[in-house]
């Protein structure tokens, strides 16, 4: 494929014909910063944060949807484009809730990071607010479209990820909004809470329900692991507070990138439910009653050695678990056949 | 899976057989839909309109249990077509002349008599995917279940050869396993008939390798029982003594009833898992184990990646991982088992399995591989068969129609049909523990056509007892004409409609995979 | 010394005779909050934050300053308690600035940690807010009054220091304030920046000058270093940022351990990346000085060098 270098910020950046100015930048390490871009979306080019200046052009394009061209010479972080940026900031916050204090994305929200980043520190204008009641009648997503900066990153990760089409922008002027049809909320829609849209939100207007109440932002501890439910293997990090697990975020998975479903996202709330059990049980005379670790080792030993002793290994069987991991598995093969002498062992595969 | 996951979205033909891809797989059906967004034909094949035959260009609502003949109708249309892709027949595979011969009856005529498909939609979707430039095969339960190859797999191998929809990206044969780790229990030989990465336990040599790097003489060499035949002798009293890891045949196994009064009569149980499932409420001994967030290990997805799991947190009381346990046990039985850490057994494993020999948690760390990975500058393998089969030369292999083993009759005039739902999975053990996916579906109900609710006085909302030859349960009736008439749907996650308490046991006699997709059943009103 | 046993929360907890019901609790590792509760100059009582109910005392006691007795019954958490504490964290919003967006403090400050705990989203009292100007008068230290809860830990931590004494609590009611002498700006003042003060402030009325933009508090990694410049062995936190030392906080101050600027600036020189320029105030102006003369030895730069090692 062809390709084109263009000068950004001083520096000879080459890459090939198509790519837009922003990737341009990006792939030299050059910051601009970004609210409706995504890379796994449809470029948008609405909120206009990613405003580069371009000698010989007039007016401040967005690198976002602006496709690099031999010679061009870019600044992205000249005063005017400085200056833009805070307006844009500016007039975000205008009619932004004054809410980090206790904001679930406090800490991980973009209009935060840039209004820090650039110095924003009050909105310049005051301008009306919105009075949207909280939606959070479903127990997975909760929506606070105060704090929506209508990016539409929901709308087109609803749309091209999970391929739904159950959000979109409503209304119009100050009044628009994100909204399913009919303007219900998303569990009176065809919403299936995969939770992709709140993936993509940058700020606190789609929040994770369980997690964002259980801990702020930088509290956590991220592990990255492989979902304990279906065959397609979604990977996503768990994330940790206190030596408990309080959500599930996406990362960038080989198998599913950010997306996940309904029960790999919100369904991690058994690993700590009181139903666990903790201790080893024996049961004696039909009740079930909490043994020591080497007490119930024990049994299970004699009870199995005696059975094969007495009645030969084919008088032995095992079930191996299609949710154990592939060592734990072998291990249980590996006993089945060596210590039991049998091939009684399968799992619940065929079923 | 022949070709990975991300290859679906590049197909330009799916035929998608008895997968409700969308609610069972959510993020393969997230492929489905990118295809069809990028215009690809899709064919669904299913009993029922679920939301991925909402999208679905043809959607064929066979009768169920019929697969078979549908896919040996679509070979027929494609032999007598002249579609076949003859340099693939010629150079990659043998056996034509016999498939040829063996579906030559099922003509679109005959074939529509038995599935309820018009004759002129089998040809279509015969030419379809004859003519696509790729075309991929998704199944699921509702197909077949087993690893090792049964009939069923084969009539779609059969499909995939003659228009040479394998070996190339964007295409294949895929399976789609239900659950997390489906594919790693085979693979690592939790199965009666074969070690690590499928090799068999007949075979002398694989014994006596497994037998020297175990440390032990010998290795039994007559293959063992099934899950079902397990039960089966666990009823009649020759088996005495069952440990059980992780799973719940008592909800998720044919006939209920019976697995309960056969675990009641061993003479020992021990059962290891996170949860008191009904099936361990039954045990003698129920050993905690830890959760997925808890240890550290490795799961293989449906598309062969082996993938790692990462320890998040301590194990929960005093539960340990399994891995532990067994290690405990096999240990207090006089043979001493003991491992640093997961990853040291995944070296064993490697050692011990072709296609695992590349594998290591070092490999895994950056990035997950696919088997087979046979050493350890291997890359893995993401599509199988390119340019060779595994055997060789690909085998045709005929298959013939076989009717259900219980059909509708005057007493159980309906066909249960049972599933999965978006919101949960399997037994339901984990999701209606987790705080808010029961909370937003937290009842089952029977899905059944207007058709039959009419004849039947059921109206929507209404309790319903469903009865078959083996048991009963009780149900609110859900009146929904995405099932067809003749046909009733549930799923079996949740413990209150132990729907298996209905179904049967008689099994394929290749695979042993019981019939749960078919049972005959009667729906009454409950007054 | 004789031991009492109390219960707390349904446990028991036994400790030294004369320990309060707060030290008790956290020695049983049970979580009360506090925000003027300083473990070096404890017995101030004034936040109330801390308040635990005891079956038999009127109102709720503050754990902070009630001495344990025999037999004591603590709840720490019944409902009453987390009443009152969200009544008092309301309260305290009701004249704090909405101001969490970009303030320094944001994801280290206890106001803010509390009103996520007992969540109280937003305060439901419509309070006077002050509007006290920014005091960036001197190179070292930001004073937001508007964020001040008053708790005082600032006043008696430079009290703490024999002859210090530089603020105090000034005017009354709602325009209570911490001021210097005369209400000048702190850089007017006779403060000598050791950041006594900053170290122990729970909230963001008072930051660290040299800090400010340069990151979020979750985006820096923390490391403790102690003071080699004179023997008290003060400690000090390096900020550490992609890798990079942004800057140096002080630890809390404690017993023989003072803090001073010299040791702070020492520190900077040391560790940061790209230090600060020093300032030393002369005929009442700031002004940049060499490092030498603002560690205020010849050569000490050179023997600090020597004893640490290069950084
Ligand atoms: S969305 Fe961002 S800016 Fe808005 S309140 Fe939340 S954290 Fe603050
Ligand atoms: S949760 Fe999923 S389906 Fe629902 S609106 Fe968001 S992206 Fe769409
Ligand atoms: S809800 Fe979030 S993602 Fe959607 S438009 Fe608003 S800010 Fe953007
Ligand atoms: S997130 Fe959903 S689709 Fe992905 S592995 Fe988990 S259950 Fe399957
Ligand atoms: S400045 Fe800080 S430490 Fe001093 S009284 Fe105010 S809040 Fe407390
Ligand atoms: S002092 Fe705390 S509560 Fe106040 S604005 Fe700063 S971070 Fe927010
Ligand atoms: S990121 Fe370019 S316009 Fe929004
Ligand atoms: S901490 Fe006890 S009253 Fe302030």
């Amino acid at each position: 494929m062809a390709e084109v270098t263009l000068t950004i910020d001083g520096r000879q950046v080459t890459v090939p014909a198509g790519t837009t100015v922003l990737d341009a930048a990006r792939s030299a390490g050059i910051f601009i910063p970004t609210l409706c871009h995504d890379p796994e979306l449809t470029p948008w080019g609405g909120c206009r944060l990613c405003v580069v200046e371009i000698e010989g052009m007039r007016n401040l394009p967005a690198s976002c949807v602006t496709t690099a061209t031999n010679g061009m010479v870019v600044h992205t972080a000249s005063p005017a484009v400085v200056e833009a940026r805070k307006t844009i900031i500016e007039l975000l916050l205008a009619n932004h809730p004054e809410d980090c204090l206790t904001c679930g994305r406090n800490g991980d929200c973009r209009l935060q990071d840039y209004a820090y980043l650039y110095g924003v520190r009050e909105a310049g204008f005051v301008g009306e607010r919105h009075h949207y009641p909280l939606e959070e009648d479903n127990p997975f997503i909760i929506r606070d479209l105060n704090k929506c900066i209508l990016c539409g990153k929901c709308v087109r990760a609803c749309a091209e990820i999970q391929g739904k089409n159950v959000v979109d922008f409503a209304y119009r002027g100050f009044n628009t909004k994100i909204t399913p049809a009919m303007d219900t909320s998303l569990s009176g829609s065809d919403c299936v809470f995969c939770g992709n849209c709140v993936a993509v939100c940058p700020v606190g207007a789609l929040q994770e329900k369980g997690l964002r109440a259980a801990a702020r932002t930088w509290e956590v501890k991220k592990v990255r692991t492989t979902c304990p439910y279906c065959g397609t293997g979604c990977t996503f990090d768990l994330n940790v507070k206190d030596g408990r697990v309080v959500g599930v975020t996406s990362c960038d998975g080989e198998v599913n990138g950010r997306a996940l479903c309904v029960k790999g996202r919100f369904g991690y709330g058994f690993i700590h439910h009181p139903d666990r059990l903790t201790k080893p049980l024996i049961k004696r005379s039909g009740v079930f009653e909490e043994a020591s670790w080497e007490e119930a080792i024990n049994l299970v030993a004699e009870k199995l050695g005696s059975i094969k002793k007495e009645y030969g290994s084919a008088a032995l069987g095992v079930l191996s678990s299609a949710r154990c991991t592939n060592e734990e598995n072998y291990l249980m093969s590996k006993f089945t056949r060596v210590v039991l002498g049998t091939n009684n062992i399968d799992h619940c595969a065929r079923l | 899976m022949t070709n990975p996951i991300g290859d679906i979205g590049g197909a330009d033909f799916i035929l998608a057989i008895g997968t409700n891809t969308t609610e069972s797989h959510p993020v393969i059906g997230l492929q489905v839909k990118k295809a069809v967004r990028n215009g690809a034909t899709l064919v669904v094949v299913d009993p029922r309109r679920t939301e991925v035959a909402g999208l679905a260009h043809h959607h064929l609502q066979l009768k169920s249990g019929t697969d078979i003949a549908l896919l040996n109708g679509l070979a027929n249309v494609i032999i007598s077509e002249g579609l076949v892709n003859k340099e693939f027949v010629d150079t990659r595979t043998e056996g034509f002349e016999a498939l040829k011969e063996a579906v030559a009856k099922y003509t679109p005529e005959y074939v529509a008599e038995i599935t309820g498909i018009s004759p002129g939609v089998i040809r279509e979707v015969a030419r379809g995917y004859a003519t696509a430039k790729n075309a991929t095969i998704l199944y699921t339960m509702g197909l077949t279940q087993h690893i090792c190859g049964t009939d069923n797999v084969l009539a779609v191998a059969n499909l995939a050869m003659l228009c040479g929809h394998i070996g190339k990206p964007n295409s294949g044969v895929n399976p789609l396993r239900g659950q997390n780790n489906v594919q790693g229990a085979c693979d690592m030989g939790a199965l009666p008939n074969v070690l690590t990465g499928y090799q068999s336990v007949t075979l002398e040599d694989v014994r006596s390798r497994f037998a020297a790097a175990w440390g032990v003489s010998e290795l039994p060499a007559k293959p063992g029982l099934t899950v079902g035949e397990m039960i089966e002798a666990a009823a009649r009293g020759e088996i005495k003594g069952m440990y059980i890891m992780g799973e719940n045949p008592v909800l998720s196994d044919p006939d209920a009833d019976h697995v309960i009064h056969a675990l009641e009569k061993l003479d020992f149980l021990v059962v290891q898992d996170i949860f008191m499932t009904e099936t361990a409420r039954l045990a003698d001994v129920v050993l905690p184990a830890a959760s997925f967030a808890e240890k550290d290990g490795t799961f293989t997805n449906t598309e062969r990646r082996v993938q790692r799991v990462r320890k998040a947190i301590e194990p929960l009381g005093e539960a340990k991982p399994d891995w532990q346990i067994i290690c405990l046990v096999a240990t207090a039985m006089g043979y001493p088992m003991q491992y640093g850490s997961p990853a040291e057994i995944m070296e064993e494993i490697a050692r011990l399995t072709p296609s695992y020999g590349g594998i290591s948690y070092q490999r895994l760390e950056s990035r997950s591989l696919v088997w087979p990975c046979p050493a350890p500058d291997h890359p893995g393998t993401p599509i199988l068969h390119v340019g060779k089969f595994a055997r060789g030369l690909g085998k045709f292999h005929p298959v013939e129609y076989v009717p259900p083993a219980e059909l509708p009759d005057e007493e159980y005039p309906l066909i249960l049909n049972t599933g999965r739902r978006h919101f949960h999975y399997h037994t339901g053990t984990m999701t209606l523990r987790t705080g808010a996916l029961e909370e937003y579906y937290g009842r089952e109900h029977l899905e059944i056509n207007p058709a039959d609710a009419r004849s039947l006085g059921i109206a929507d909302g209404d309790r319903v007892r469903v009865v078959s030859r083996r048991g009963q349960v009780e149900v609110t009736a859900r009146v929904v004409d995405t099932v067809p008439p003749g046909v009733v749907f549930t799923s079996f996650h949740f413990p209150e409609v132990a729907i298996n308490k209905l179904t049967n046991t008689a099994r394929d006699p290749v695979a042993r995979i019981p019939e749960l997709k078919v049972c005959a059943v009667r729906v009454e009103k409950i007054a | 010394m004789a031991n009492v046993t109390l219960t707390i929360d349904g446990q028991k907890v036994t400790v030294p005779a004369g320990t309060t019901v707060l030290d008790a609790a956290r020695s049983a590792g049970i979580f009360i909050p506090t925000l003027c509760h300083d473990p070096a100059i404890p017995g101030f009582g004034a936040c109330r934050l801390c308040i635990v109910e005891i079956p038999g005392m009127r109102n709720l006691p503050a754990s902070c300053v009630t001495t344990v007795a025999e037999g004591m019954v603590v709840h720490t958490a019944s409902e009453a308690v987390i009443e009152a504490r969200r009544t008092i964290i309301d309260l305290l919003l009701a004249n704090h600035p909405q101001d969490c967006l970009t303030c320094e403090k944001n994801g280290d400050c206890r106001l803010q940690d509390y009103a996520f705990m007992y969540g109280v989203r937003q305060t439901s009292f419509h309070g006077e807010r002050k509007n006290h100007p920014l005091d960036d008068s001197n190179p070292y230290i930001i004073r937001d009054q508007n964020k001040c809860i008053l708790c005082g830990k600032c006043v008696r931590t430079c009290q703490a220091v024999p002859g210090r004494s530089v603020i105090d609590f000034g005017y009354r009611g709602f325009n209570t304030r911490v001021v210097t002498a005369m209400d000048v700006p702190l850089g007017e003042s006779d403060c000598v920046y050791c950041a006594r003060c900053v170290a122990v402030c729970p909230v963001g009325a008072l930051t660290y000058k040299p800090m400010a933009g340069k990151g979020r508090t979750w985006e820096m990694q923390k490391k403790s270093v102690t003071c080699t410049f004179c023997e008290s062995g003060c400690t000090f936190e390096l900020n550490i940022r992609d890798g990079k030392v942004i800057g140096i906080t002080a630890k809390e101050p404690g017993p023989g351990r003072p803090l001073c600027l010299k040791g702070r600036l020492g520190l900077e020189l040391l560790y940061v990346e790209k230090p600060m320029t020093p300032m030393l105030k002369k005929d009442g102006q700031f002004v940049p000085v060499s490092w030498a003369e603002a560690l205020g030895l010849e050569g000490l730069v050179d023997r600090m060098k020597e004893v640490e090692g290069q950084p």
